[in-house]
């Protein structure tokens, strides 16, 4: 498992990604993480240069609609669709559902306990398989 | 017996007594309120002459829809603004970039041009009522625009009140909103400086930032010693510039949280400012008592709220007003209870704004200066937190200096790392938090679909686009050329900025063009990714 924690868009807060980018990496889950200000297209040819599983979106400007739309639509574009797409931050319950029809696989939203977001990518049924695409 | 920590993690002691504060020195170490070293406090009767100011930090939307919500704040008895201001605006993007795509508006006001911060501010008396504007990167060029605004509505110079936060040391270890590179971001730090300090002498034209770092997950001590660090590079910038330490150091501001455990804020605020006191006038020489004073905002820190049960932020938020108030703060501002979900909904910033004045004019806060000095616990906490602000500051020297540990990436390092651990501690039960970690209620996850979510209309960014079109055409495109052509000389050379700044920004220059006036200069921040 190879993941990709990303900051798309101009939100600075970079927090919430960089702890479960170590709660990850202490998991045994391969970590590469973007840094902040990245472009979605960025964010889609890093994932495919690094040859990565999920992409973990960290989004708390209240964008993360149109960006994580954004890099789904790239991930196609691109031929990879097979990567999957992960968003935590602070998503509202309305728009858990809307990130599930866009295709994102799951949501984290606020208030998420650390070890739920780890054994995401740890355990059987993982992030990647869509019968788990649901809020959490 | 249970074993406590503080959140700078030593030891609390079941009991104190007289034998816990055996070092202390009442004329060296404490004083009298309103006299150095300032432990009590800035002023000698505090609340009984001057309540603190009540400032919400507000924006979203136009600058019509912020003027608005401003409004309704100060017939609630508001009595200071705190602006919020979109990403793209923070960043120098103009609305119509196709970077601030669905970022416009959102978590704070647009500001393209000078048009809209006329708009902000319609209304408003600038003379009357002090504002505070939460910009960094971009402070130079929008604290210009506020007071081009002010000399617009005829208001005095040295009647106009501001504070731009201005303070980009920390956007790089927290908050994120950096453009250029450490040393041009600190000469516009140092431009707005001077240019204020010598022209609105009334102005803070820096407020230093603890509030952003601890919120990044740094601990109470290392909060007050990175604001504490981060002033003094503030304060050896001026120096460097050739200005006197009185000159400006009597302007310098701060801001800073205080939630957790209402003693340790309150010897955290106790041991900073007599920290201060100390720096300025021994190490730096300072001789005005004004230069000594370590003025602050205490903020909220919406970190300590939760998304579930939001309610139960309403209480976190009352105790965080009573340990503002029991700090000495000058200014309060609240996060609401619906942080976690949404911009505020105006109902939840009222609930922010009655707490802090239930919390003076009912609950006796406000009553007497400093009304827990002496006692034994405090008193021992404040030297405690006092040793532990040193032993970070020290850990900064070692890292290269604040500065050099900013480029280096290695303070951010250090929050991270803080942040897991706080983590840890939060998934362990060590540190409580209710209803997340211990006291968890049934059917508790369906309470938060109750909050009352803010949706950005879509039309916002249109409307703001529209705007910024039409200036651009009715604009004379000649005048702003030419200033933003001056504008990139002075910045190849060494002269100050804030005046080619103002002459743009007062021919309706957009700030995205301000801003990359100055990056084909500069260039831009690389950011050292470390976790």
């Amino acid at each position: 498992m190879k993941i990709l924690v990303a900051k798309p868009g101009l939100d600075g807060h970079d927090r919430g990604a960089k702890v479960v980018a170590q709660a990850l990496r202490d998991a045994g889950v391969e970590v590469v993480y973007t840094g902040l200000k990245r472009t979605p297209e960025e964010i889609v040819q890093e994932a495919i240069q690094e040859d990565v599983d999920v992409i973990g979106l960290s989004i708390l400007s209240g964008a993360h609609v149109p960006l994580s739309r954004r890099v789904l639509e790239g991930l196609r574009r691109e031929g990879a669709a097979e990567i999957r797409v992960v968003v935590g931050g602070t998503i509202p319950p309305r728009d858990v559902e809307e990130l599930s029809r866009l295709g994102v696989a799951r949501v984290f939203p606020m208030g998420t306990p650390l070890p739920e977001i780890v054994a995401a990518f740890t355990t059987r049924g993982r992030a990647g398989d869509p019968q788990e695409a649901k809020t959490s | 017996m249970r074993e406590v920590r503080a959140h700078a993690g030593f030891p609390i002691k079941p009991v104190y007594g007289p034998e816990d504060t055996t070092g202390v020195d009442f004329e060296r170490d404490i004083g009298r309120p309103g006299a150095y070293p300032f432990t009590r406090g800035i002023h000698g009767h505090m609340y009984r002459e001057r309540l603190f100011t009540m400032r919400q930090y507000v924006g979203f939307g136009t600058p019509a829809e912020t003027n608005a919500r401003f409004k309704y704040l100060m017939a609630h008895g508001q009595d200071a603004l705190n602006v919020a201001f979109d990403l793209p605006t923070q960043l120098g993007l103009d609305s119509d970039d196709p970077r601030a795509a669905g970022e416009v508006g959102r978590v704070g006001m647009a500001v393209d041009t000078l048009a809209d911060m006329e708009e902000a501010f319609a209304g408003i008396p600038l003379d009357r009522v002090s504002v505070s504007l939460t910009i960094n990167g971009m402070a130079a060029p929008i604290t210009a625009m506020y007071y081009a605004v002010a000399e617009k509505q005829g208001v005095a110079a040295d009647r106009v009140v501001t504070t731009p936060q201005n303070d980009i040391l920390k956007e790089f270890v927290a908050r994120g909103t950096w453009i250029y590179p450490v040393e041009p971001s600190l000469r516009l730090v140092g431009d707005l400086i001077e240019f204020s300090a010598r022209r609105y002498p009334r102005s803070n034209p820096v407020s230093v930032c603890g509030y952003h770092i601890r919120e990044a997950g740094c601990t109470t001590a290392q909060e007050m010693a990175y604001g504490l660090a981060i002033a003094a590079a503030y304060v050896e910038l001026m120096l460097a510039r050739g200005m006197a330490v009185d000159e400006f150091a009597p302007r310098i501001s701060f801001n800073f949280t205080a939630w957790g455990k209402i003693f340790e804020e309150v010897a955290k605020f106790r041991a900073g400012r007599r920290l201060y006191a100390r720096m300025m006038r021994e190490r730096f020489g300072a001789t005005s008592p004004k230069s000594w004073m370590f003025r602050s905002l205490i903020g909220g820190g919406g970190s300590a709220f939760t998304a579930q049960e939001p309610e139960n932020n309403i209480v976190r938020g009352a105790y965080i007003a009573l340990a503002a108030a029991l700090s000495g703060a000058q200014t309060i501002a609240l996060p609401t209870y619906d942080e976690a979900y949404t911009i505020p909904s105006p109902k939840a910033q009222l609930l922010a704004l009655r707490t802090m004045q239930i919390c003076a004019e009912e609950a006796g806060a406000a009553d007497t200066v400093d009304p827990l000095a002496g006692s034994y616990y405090v008193e021992a906490l404040t030297g405690e937190m006092e040793r532990q602000i040193l032993a970070e500051l020290e850990a900064v020297e070692r890292m290269g200096g604040i500065v050099e540990a900013i480029r280096r990436g290695s303070l951010q390092a250090e929050v991270a790392r803080q942040a897991y651990l706080y983590e840890q501690k939060l998934v362990s039960g060590e540190v409580p938090k209710v209803a997340v970690n211990c006291h968890v209620g049934e059917g508790a996850a369906g309470a938060d679909r109750e909050v009352e979510l803010y949706a950005l209309d879509p039309r916002v960014g249109e409307a703001q686009v529209a705007r910024l079109g039409r200036i651009r055409r009715e604009r004379d495109g000649a005048a702003v050329a030419r200033a933003l052509g001056r504008l990139g000389d002075a910045a190849r050379g060494t002269a100050g900025l804030m005046e080619p700044i103002l002459e743009a920004v007062e021919a309706y220059a957009t700030l995205g063009e301000v801003c990359q006036a100055m990056k084909d200069v500069f260039g831009e921040y690389k950011e050292p990714v470390k976790f």
